[in-house]
């Protein structure tokens, strides 16, 4: 029951931290002060209490984008390990789950995004829907190259820290978190992929889909969006650190220091890195894909650990 | 039972006056599919494998009719789809009182049915030849419905020619398969089995060919985009949602007769599924016409479909049961699923036309507000095809994705690779679909109306709304429910696989319990949003242009613009062809631009080889004079020829 509760906070209260984590390390190479941690959770709160205004083009689909894609954010936070191995509602099978509860957050978003008729958020939901289905081949590629050697496509099984289980020299390991951490990028609309801070509109992908949405509904958007973030690093944390499986204190200790040292090590990468224009980015994802299949290629052959 | 339903349907087609027959030809397809589908349901429950001789006067022996487990599901799925086709035909084909005859089209349906349930049920290999030529013809009038429209009837042309070319190859398969078994019933084939491998690897490749063709596997799929948007839209929904499925039931058929699979059987569906499922989700997102859309979106899913088979054969040849059970079961259960969602989408395309009287994906848009119904189904069919949760097409997709996982980490390294490959293959088709149904969705139905063919649109009528209706209802089932699905999908994979289901599919139960969490998170954000909004300013205003005022609704993203970059990164494996471009120079004239896709494995792979057969063709004119003497003169020959074999053959005994 405990674990149900630490999960369920670690869920809620962890994701907009990150966000503030990877500004405060964006602000402190760009040496400037920056704003507090806690920023996001200000601006989520200041969202959360303004009205609203929409577009006279949009339908209920407009309004329930937001909805559906936070709740499928949340629905796959139950499933994924955060401290502990085992989460509280994870099964045999629910990677798969978790790969298309993503799925149907983005459907709805870009379905969301056309709803306005504007033609800046039907091309940023064009771009999304192309590199996201780029992205999709990656991720199974990193899920098969854990879950092949444990037996199992769960969470709780392969993903109880494959460090105690593989030792640290197999080389599919570290391509698998390579190609984990490109589409980590891509997913959450991080440079290289794509800049969340920039000005122009023609230039964006993921924020350019969400322009119309103010109020309540900029505030879901936001928290999943930080959620997915949280959750992607989630799985890297628990795939290259050695968490214990039983969770508890230092389980939750050393998954939250992995989880900084994620946001931070997004944040060098935003800040050291300039954006790839827009025609480079398949082969961005196309190489997080090839070296996903390499990693699983020496897994099948080289004999599992 | 199911046999009474099929002769029901052929009384009814005797109607002469359009009005009596719609409503005759209706009643009877709806009653026959209810009949049809109970009979289907009670032989899955019970298990029973009964077999009915009938005597008739042909050269070939006797006629076999059964049903087992396999047969009950298609039957069962066959049933479900077309009755709620035929109840759309009734709203749909009224539109046709006046302009043109009805009643063919009523005739045909129904021979299609009845046919395809003859397919499923019969027992040896001339009555399935038999039912299955009757369903190619009936289809190909009903294909040819509207035959005063050229590109109709070039499409059915194509159809003919490609389902005689597969029928060709099925007849070499029972020659070849009756020769060997010294009997053309199906059980005595299975007692012989293929002893000579050879045999049973030429048996394969005919199969896969003859089979492949009715189910449109890359490349023999071409004949399918030009058929399927040609017919009348109940039509395509029930050839697209289960005529070729007729196909994967062929296969799965005559594979058990072959014997144990080898492993480049598993290796060869693998691929042709992942090649299909991507090539045909890569040329849907390229077309502006929805019902050729969804026609690609056919080629796509039979993909999926082979590639739960793939997994089936490799299970079975590294005897592995359970994996043989769940590749089977992905495979079975992702039929009916398509049935469902597929007929739906393709009813509501025909909505869309009805309403509009365009398909062109860029006159449309806004649809939303003016055919609710229509668009609201059509969302719950666009979820569900895209494999997404809380509906019935990802637990298919998940049983496949499942048995991928275990082929991987139970196989030796080959067999694992293979299998492997299913994983990238289905994520990409997943994330390529989705990109395709926002964007068939969003230009159709969101946004402003780009023509006044979309200004004007009009919802359709009740017997066209509500079959969509109940096909969602059954999708949003079947995705909540999916152990309910499995108990229907269970017996005909055990039967293919000759194992019980593996022990550890509780997690079915986790699904139900994930889709219904999700449902609620959904209710409750809902709320809290309703809440956060009362006694707060919600206004109305105007997209934001981003400081533009005067956007127009042609300025709207189009379906085009949107495929572009999805397609960019493939663009060297399509046929795209474009014509005019930007606008130039300081007072630019007036500038276009198209942008069409060609089929690749029609224009590089299929014309250029039916070319060459052509030319090479050519040099048999040498014996075509046409000359009556010098045909007479042949025939002559040939007797004589035939007279001395005959001769030598009794001098020899």
């Amino acid at each position: 029951m405990t674990e149900i509760v630490l999960h369920l906070c670690l869920l809620l209260a962890l994701p907009p931290l990150l966000v503030g984590i990877i500004t405060r390390t964006k602000s402190w190479f760009a040496g400037r002060k920056g704003p507090p941690l806690w920023q996001p959770y200000l601006d989520l709160w200041k969202l959360l209490h303004k009205g609203a205004v929409y577009s006279r083009t949009t339908t209920w689909l407009f309004r329930a984008g937001p909805i559906v894609t936070l709740a499928a954010a949340l629905a796959a936070g139950l499933l994924t390990p955060l401290g502990a191995a085992t989460a509280p509602l994870g099964f045999s099978g629910d990677v798969i789950l978790f790969a298309y509860l993503l799925g149907l957050g983005r459907f709805f978003t870009m379905a969301a995004a056309l709803d306005t008729g504007s033609s800046f958020e039907g091309m940023g939901a064009s771009r999304e829907a192309a590199f996201s289905a780029l992205a999709e081949p990656a991720l199974f590629l990193v899920l098969a190259i854990v879950c092949v050697p444990a037996g199992t496509a769960s969470f709780a099984e392969a993903w109880a820290s494959p460090w105690q289980t593989w030792g640290p020299a197999h080389p599919a390991l570290p391509a698998a978190a390579v190609a984990l951490f490109g589409v980590l990028l891509a997913e959450n609309s991080r440079i290289p992929v794509d800049d969340p801070t920039t000005h122009l509109e023609l230039t964006m992908i993921h924020e350019v889909m969400v322009l119309d949405h103010g109020g309540p509904d900029l505030a879901f958007v936001l928290y999943a969006s930080a959620l997915k973030l949280f959750l992607f690093a989630s799985l890297l944390v628990h795939m290259v650190l050695p968490v214990p499986p039983a969770g508890g204190a230092l389980g939750t200790l050393v998954f939250g220091a992995g989880a900084v040292a994620v946001a931070v090590a997004v944040g060098i990468v935003e800040s050291i890195t300039a954006r790839i224009r827009l025609l480079r980015v398949p082969q961005f994802l196309v190489g997080a894909s090839v070296i996903a299949a390499l990693g699983l290629a020496v897994l099948l052959y080289r004999g599992t650990p | 039972m199911a046999l009474l339903s099929g002769s029901a349907l052929l009384a009814a087609i005797l109607g002469r006056r359009d009005r009596a027959a719609l409503a005759v030809g209706t009643a009877s397809a709806v009653a026959a599919s209810l009949l049809g589908g109970a009979a289907s349901l009670l032989a899955l429950r019970s298990g029973a494998t009964p077999v009915w001789r009938a005597r008739v006067p042909l050269p070939l022996g006797e006629l076999r009719v059964g049903i087992d487990p396999l047969s009950a599901f298609f039957a069962l799925c066959i049933c479900v789809v077309s009755g709620l086709a035929a109840v759309y035909g009734a709203g749909y084909l009224r539109s046709y009182f006046g302009k043109r005859r009805v009643a063919p089209a009523v005739v045909f349906f129904n021979l299609l049915l009845a046919s395809m349930l003859g397919v499923v049920l019969a027992r040896d290999g001339v009555l399935f030849l038999l039912a299955w030529e009757a369903m190619s013809l009936s289809s190909f009038f009903l294909v040819t419905f509207d035959n005063d429209r050229d590109e109709v009837r070039r499409a059915g042309t194509t159809y003919l020619i490609a389902s005689h070319v597969g029928v060709i190859l099925l007849i070499a398969l029972f020659a070849l398969l009756g020769r060997a078994a010294g009997s053309f019933d199906f059980a005595a084939m299975k007692r012989i089995g293929m002893a000579a491998a050879g045999l049973a690897n030429v048996a394969f490749l005919l199969a896969l060919g003859g089979f492949g063709t009715k189910a449109g596997f890359w490349p023999v799929h071409i004949w399918l985009p030009d058929a399927h948007p040609a017919a009348p839209s109940h039509v395509s929904a029930v050839m697209s949602g289960v005529m070729i499925k007729m196909g994967i039931y062929g296969l799965l058929r005559v594979l058990p007769l072959l014997g144990p699979p080898p492993a480049w059987w598993g290796a060869v569906f693998v691929l042709v599924g992942a090649i299909s499922g991507v090539a045909g989700v890569l040329h849907a997102l390229a077309q502006h016409d929805l019902k050729r859309l969804l026609a690609y979106h056919s080629v796509e899913n039979i993909g999926i479909i082979a590639l739960g088979i793939g997994l089936g054969l490799l299970g079975q040849r590294y005897h592995n049961p359970s994996l043989a059970t769940l590749g089977y079961a992905g495979a079975l259960l992702h039929t009916l699923n398509h049935g469902l969602f597929k007929g739906l989408l393709f009813q509501g395309a025909g909505s869309v036309l009805h309403g509009s009287g365009t398909r062109h994906l860029e006159s449309l848009g806004g649809l939303y507000r003016r055919m609710p119904g229509t668009a609201t189904t059509f969302l719950v069919g666009s979820v569900a095809i895209c494999g997404l949760p809380p509906l019935n097409g990802f637990v298919s997709e998940w049983l496949i994705y499942l048995g991928a996982f275990r082929a991987g980490a139970t196989l030796p390294a080959t067999g694992a690779v293979v299998a492997l490959v299913t994983l990238p293959a289905l994520a990409l088709i997943g994330g390529l679909a989705a990109a395709c149904f926002v964007k068939v969705f969003g230009v159709v139905f969101l946004g402003e109306p780009r023509s006044d063919h979309a200004r004007h649109a009009h919802e359709v009528g009740v017997a066209m709304r509500a079959p969509m209706l109940a096909a969602a209802l059954a999708c949003l089932a079947i995705g909540l429910w999916p152990a309910g699905a499995l108990a229907l999908v269970a017996p005909a994979a055990v039967c293919l696989s000759g194992a019980a289901l593996p022990a550890d599919l509780g997690p079915l139960f986790n699904i139900s319990l994930m889709a219904t969490v999700l449902v609620a998170l959904i209710a409750a954000l809902a709320l809290l949003r309703a809440r956060l909004l009362k006694a707060r300013p919600v206004a109305q205003a105007a997209t934001w242009g981003c400081g533009y005022p005067h956007a127009t609704a042609r300025m709207q993203y189009t379906a085009t613009s949107f495929a572009d970059p999805v397609l960019a990164p493939f663009s060297s494996a399509m046929q795209i062809r474009t014509a005019g471009g930007l606008p130039e120079g300081i007072f630019p004239a007036e500038a276009h631009f198209e942008k069409h896709v060609g089929d690749m494995a029609g224009e590089r792979l299929l014309v250029p080889a039916w070319r060459r057969f052509l030319h090479a063709a050519h040099h048999l004119r040498v014996i075509q004079h046409g000359r009556m003497q010098l045909y007479l003169v042949y025939i002559l020959a040939t007797l004589v020829a035939l007279v001395l074999w005959q001769l030598s053959g009794a001098m020899r005994r």
